[in-house]
């Protein structure tokens, strides 16, 4: 009968295939993880790597910078990935575990990329401070007694007069996004320190005090939008009061519709983040497993185009796509101990 | 029912039985209608989801091309992937744009033409190696955002031949324009619209800004607390300063938008005007009526041009707000004009993997991907499920453990398909050691996910052969193997087929298992065989969706409507099968 036949036919293909579990394959290929923000820099390197030169182009996944460093730091061998972005430094904790399993972590910084605070073209203008952005969107600020009271803010003008008198609204990342630990980090964090009463628990209890500056509002003016920051602008497009947080690069692209609001008086523009004017704003890394270096072939090569001029300078083409460029001879020092893979040390 | 039935026979008269029958039509009636606008308002829901993805899609399948004079002269055909393209198709570009020289226009020029444009070149050089040594036209993309003006999807311009004659005062820098009709006030009375828009929305802030001040100044006399009063008072000042700064800025605005022929100086939040005259373009930057002031983008060959030879082009979206300026307007026009742009269906699109660059990305890379996934999860999951369903149903004694099989069965049919990725992570990738993101190990995923759906609807269909078939079989002498073989199961195929591809059509669309092992991935290469790293089509239009050049919104659509070309088709095939194979009983 056909049929059987057919079945039998498909049945030793399962088989087949089941037998080539075995043969596990000798890589070729760089294999890169890490932070969903590093992501977009991370694979236009990639392809113009595979573009000019004879190695395979590296497969980039976009992992979370947690996810990329529990992966990175898991071991030596091919079954690992080479490199890992991420969007903050290594922590000590991850150090330790990649230096548990034998994994040497070569640092490059490669530069900044900003928060912005932004919404519609034809909504109202914003100039806010740090502080002002702490007590918008804080889950606790202090009473006017200086106990700890839930937020009261319904208003951007409540929290501050000189600021429009429309509802807060804002379209955030969750907390599994690297983005809104540094959103969380800097602008709230920073804000809080310059509460008086915050102040002083800090000095107090440094603990308790992060405790309060990383809390956000949970009823209803800060809204998880997801990761997907495209969405939060077509969102923010259609709803000219609510204001949303992303990273540069999407304002950048997406000029014609959306304005970032100015954070003590600086604009979120490329020169004020690189010149370090503008405070909400990150360092970006990745981090090259030393172990692999000539192991898997194309990793130096790899590092040496990612720490090109023409890459990552200032007319480079990272910066067309909203990689805030480090300084000249930061530039020079970090592509100099990088292409000499010199591992970190915390 | 019992209850009124019995009140029916009992004691209904015919007139109670006539009222009764006509309650039982208009259920009947309108239960129809819910059904009809049920299934209507779905298909609305469908016609509108399927325009908003083919209209958004459709200008995906092509792109437009520049023609550029290329000097392949210096390419040594014996290695003409050494030669340095970037810097012919720069120096082309200063050849097909000559009157872009300055730094700044040189530079705007090569933003019209397509980043991997010195990519495209040498790969279109390596596949005809005929082109080296030559110095000819060559096409390449332009850049994503010249594609989208030129498909009209970012700034519109209006174009009206004015009746009126021109006069401009120098062919380059910076001009006077005189008209002999005052045909520039249509445009004006636009500019005095953007002014008086302004005006309002300056009105609503310095209203907010009242009620602020209101506000504050009732704390500050009503307050007992002296420190809220204080700083009330603080805010006060600084309030009255704004409202006061506010105030003037509108009043200005006011005038001038009450002074109708007033000149007015354009700025890049206001629509603009360019005009076509003598061979060349002129920005106007301030305009009434009958004259203007402007600056020459593209030289002027005539000074001068009568009505009816020279062209005005309005783009009322103000200039800040789009991201093609006037200067790359009037350049991409002008090769519009040299017939050096063409629009083409996108090869790129079809044939290429992915990229960074929405003009050279492509869906070919996901589709490869794709179709190894899927013949994995087809060679595993069809054969297992089959036989699975074969012992279950025809094998099998029914008793306490089968019947915890098949309770388990029908419970792994409703896990959430992550945790099968995470099955993958554990067994497949940890223990087994196989590649990351290869479509070997997305498909052995896939599997897992598809077998539950292909046994239980294999186990329907053997179920639904008449067991007189399997008597009749026995009956003549028939082995119960030989029975089930020859006999039951290829009665059972059509709907174990449909059953399967249905299975695999989900598998298809299925991105959260392959997030775990890797699948979910830039992969520029075509992947060749299963263990090369791929993705999958779901995966590309997810990954697309969430880049920040707006020319990947119409990749997304398109690669969506590529996704539900090959579901229908599968479907498709689902119901020829059965249409073909279907025995009745």
């Amino acid at each position: 009968m056909k049929i059987t036949k057919i079945m039998g036919l498909l049945a030793g293909a399962a088989l087949l295939t089941t037998t080539a579990v075995g043969s596990v394959h000798a890589r070729d290929q760089i294999q890169i993880v890490g932070s969903s923000t590093v992501f977009p820099f991370s694979t236009s390197v990639a392809e113009q790597f595979g573009q000019k030169t004879s190695f395979k182009t590296p497969v980039v996944e976009s992992t979370g910078s947690g996810g990329g460093m529990k992966l990175f730091c898991s071991g030596v061998g091919a079954g690992s990935p080479d490199i890992t972005n991420a969007s903050r430094r290594i922590k000590e904790k991850e150090f330790k575990l990649c230096a548990d399993n034998g994994v040497t972590p070569v640092e490059v910084k490669i530069g900044f990329d900003g928060i912005v605070l932004a919404n519609a073209k034809n909504g109202p203008e914003l100039s806010i401070t740090r502080e002002q952005i702490f007590k918008a969107l804080a889950k606790e600020v202090p009473g006017s007694d200086g106990k700890m009271i839930a937020n009261p803010y319904k208003t951007w003008a409540d929290v501050d007069p000189s600021l429009p008198n429309i509802k807060i609204e804002v379209l955030g990342p969750p907390p599994t996004s690297g983005t809104r630990d540094a959103f969380v980090e800097i602008a709230m964090e920073g804000g809080a320190k310059k509460i008086e009463t915050l102040a002083a628990l800090r000095k107090a209890d440094k603990n308790a005090f992060k405790k309060i500056a990383h809390a956000i509002r949970e009823d209803g003016a800060y809204v998880e939008a997801g990761e997907n920051d495209n969405l939060i602008i077509q969102k923010l497009e259609a709803n000219s009061n609510a204001f949303g947080i992303f990273g540069f690069s999407f304002l950048d692209q997406n000029a014609d519709k959306v304005r970032g609001a100015t954070v003590n008086g600086v604009e979120p523009e490329f020169e004020n983040i690189a010149a370090g004017d503008y405070q909400i704003s990150r360092s970006l890394f990745f981090y090259v497993k030393k172990e692999h270096v000539g192991v898997i072939p194309g990793i130096e090569e790899f590092v040496a185009e990612f720490t090109n001029e023409d890459t990552w300078g200032e007319d480079g083409y990272l910066a067309d796509k909203g990689l805030i460029p480090l300084p000249d001879d930061e530039r020079e020092a970090v592509a100099e101990s990088a292409q000499a893979m010199a591992p970190m040390s915390f | 029912m019992t209850d009124t039935t019995n009140t029916y026979v009992k004691t209904a008269s015919l007139e109670e039985r006539r009222s009764l029958q006509k309650k039982r039509y208009a259920s009947e009636r309108k239960f129809k209608y819910l059904g009809l606008g049920a299934i209507l308002v779905s298909l609305g829901f469908l016609v509108m989801l399927l325009m908003t993805i083919v209209g958004n899609g459709i200008p995906a399948f092509t792109y437009n091309y520049v023609k550029l004079p290329i000097d392949l002269t210096k390419v040594d055909p014996e290695k003409p992937e050494k030669a340095n393209y970037g810097k012919f198709v720069k120096s082309a570009i200063a050849d097909a744009i000559p009157y872009m020289s300055d730094r700044k226009g040189k530079r705007l020029a090569r933003g019209l033409v397509s980043g991997g444009a010195a990519i495209d070149v040498r790969n279109q050089v390596v596949g005809d190696v005929s082109m080296a040594g030559q110095n000819a036209d060559v096409e390449v993309p332009v850049s994503d955002f010249a594609d989208l003006y030129l498909k009209g999807l970012t700034a519109k311009p209006i174009l009206t031949k004015p009746d009126a004659a021109i006069k401009v005062s120098d062919v380059e820098g910076d001009v006077d324009v005189t008209l002999s009709a005052a045909v520039f006030d249509e445009f004006l009375a636009r500019v005095k619209e953007t002014i008086s828009s302004e005006a309002s929305r300056l009105n609503t802030r310095m209203a907010n800004l009242q009620l602020s001040l209101d506000n504050q100044r009732e704390i500050a006399a009503n307050s007992q607390d002296t420190l809220a009063v204080e700083s009330a008072k603080k805010s006060i000042t600084s309030l009255e300063a704004q409202l006061a700064g506010f105030k003037t800025k509108f009043d200005a605005l006011i005038v001038r938008r009450n002074n109708t022929a007033a000149r007015e100086v354009l700025d890049t939040s206001m629509p603009s005007l360019l005009l076509k005259v003598g061979g060349g373009v002129v920005k106007i930057t301030e305009v009434e009526g009958m004259s203007a002031k402007g600056e020459v983008i593209i030289p002027l060959e005539q000074k001068e041009a009568s009505a009816g030879e020279w062209q005005m082009q309005e783009i009322l979206e103000a200039e800040e707000n789009r991201k093609f300026s006037d200067k790359e307007v009037a350049v991409v026009d002008r090769l519009v004009a040299e017939g050096r742009i063409e629009n083409r269906l996108n090869t790129i699109f079809f044939k290429k993997g992915a990229s960074r660059e929405p003009e050279l990305a492509g869906i070919w890379g996901a589709v490869v991907g794709s179709f190894f996934t899927m013949i994995i999860t087809l060679a595993l999951s069809f054969p297992l499920g089959v036989a699975a369903a074969i012992y279950l149903e025809e094998f099998a004694p029914k008793n306490k453990f089968t019947s915890i099989i098949e309770v388990n069965i029908n419970n792994l049919a409703a896990v959430p398909s992550i945790v099968f990725g995470l099955l993958g992570l554990a067994v497949f990738l940890n223990f087994f050691e196989l590649p990351r993101s290869a479509p070997l190990v997305g498909g052995m995923v896939l599997a897992l996910m598809t077998l539950p759906t292909i046994i239980i609807a294999s186990r329907a269909a053997l179920k639904a052969v008449p067991p007189s078939i399997r008597e009749a079989a026995l009956g003549v002498g028939a082995s119960k193997i030989q029975a089930v073989f020859h006999h039951v199961l290829p009665l059972a195929m059509p709907g174990i087929l449909t059953g399967t591809i249905i299975g695999m059509a989900q598998a298809l669309g299925e991105t959260a298992p392959l997030l775990m092992i890797g699948m979910v991935a830039f992969v520029v290469d075509v992947p060749a065989g299963i263990f090369d790293p791929a993705t999958v089509l779901p995966v590309q239009i997810y990954m697309w969706a969430d880049f920040p050049e707006p020319g990947f919104q119409q990749k997304t659509a398109a690669a969506i409507m590529v996704l539900l070309g090959f579901l229908i088709l599968m479907n498709a095939i689902a119901v020829l099968l059965r249409k073909k194979f279907e025995r009745r009983w």
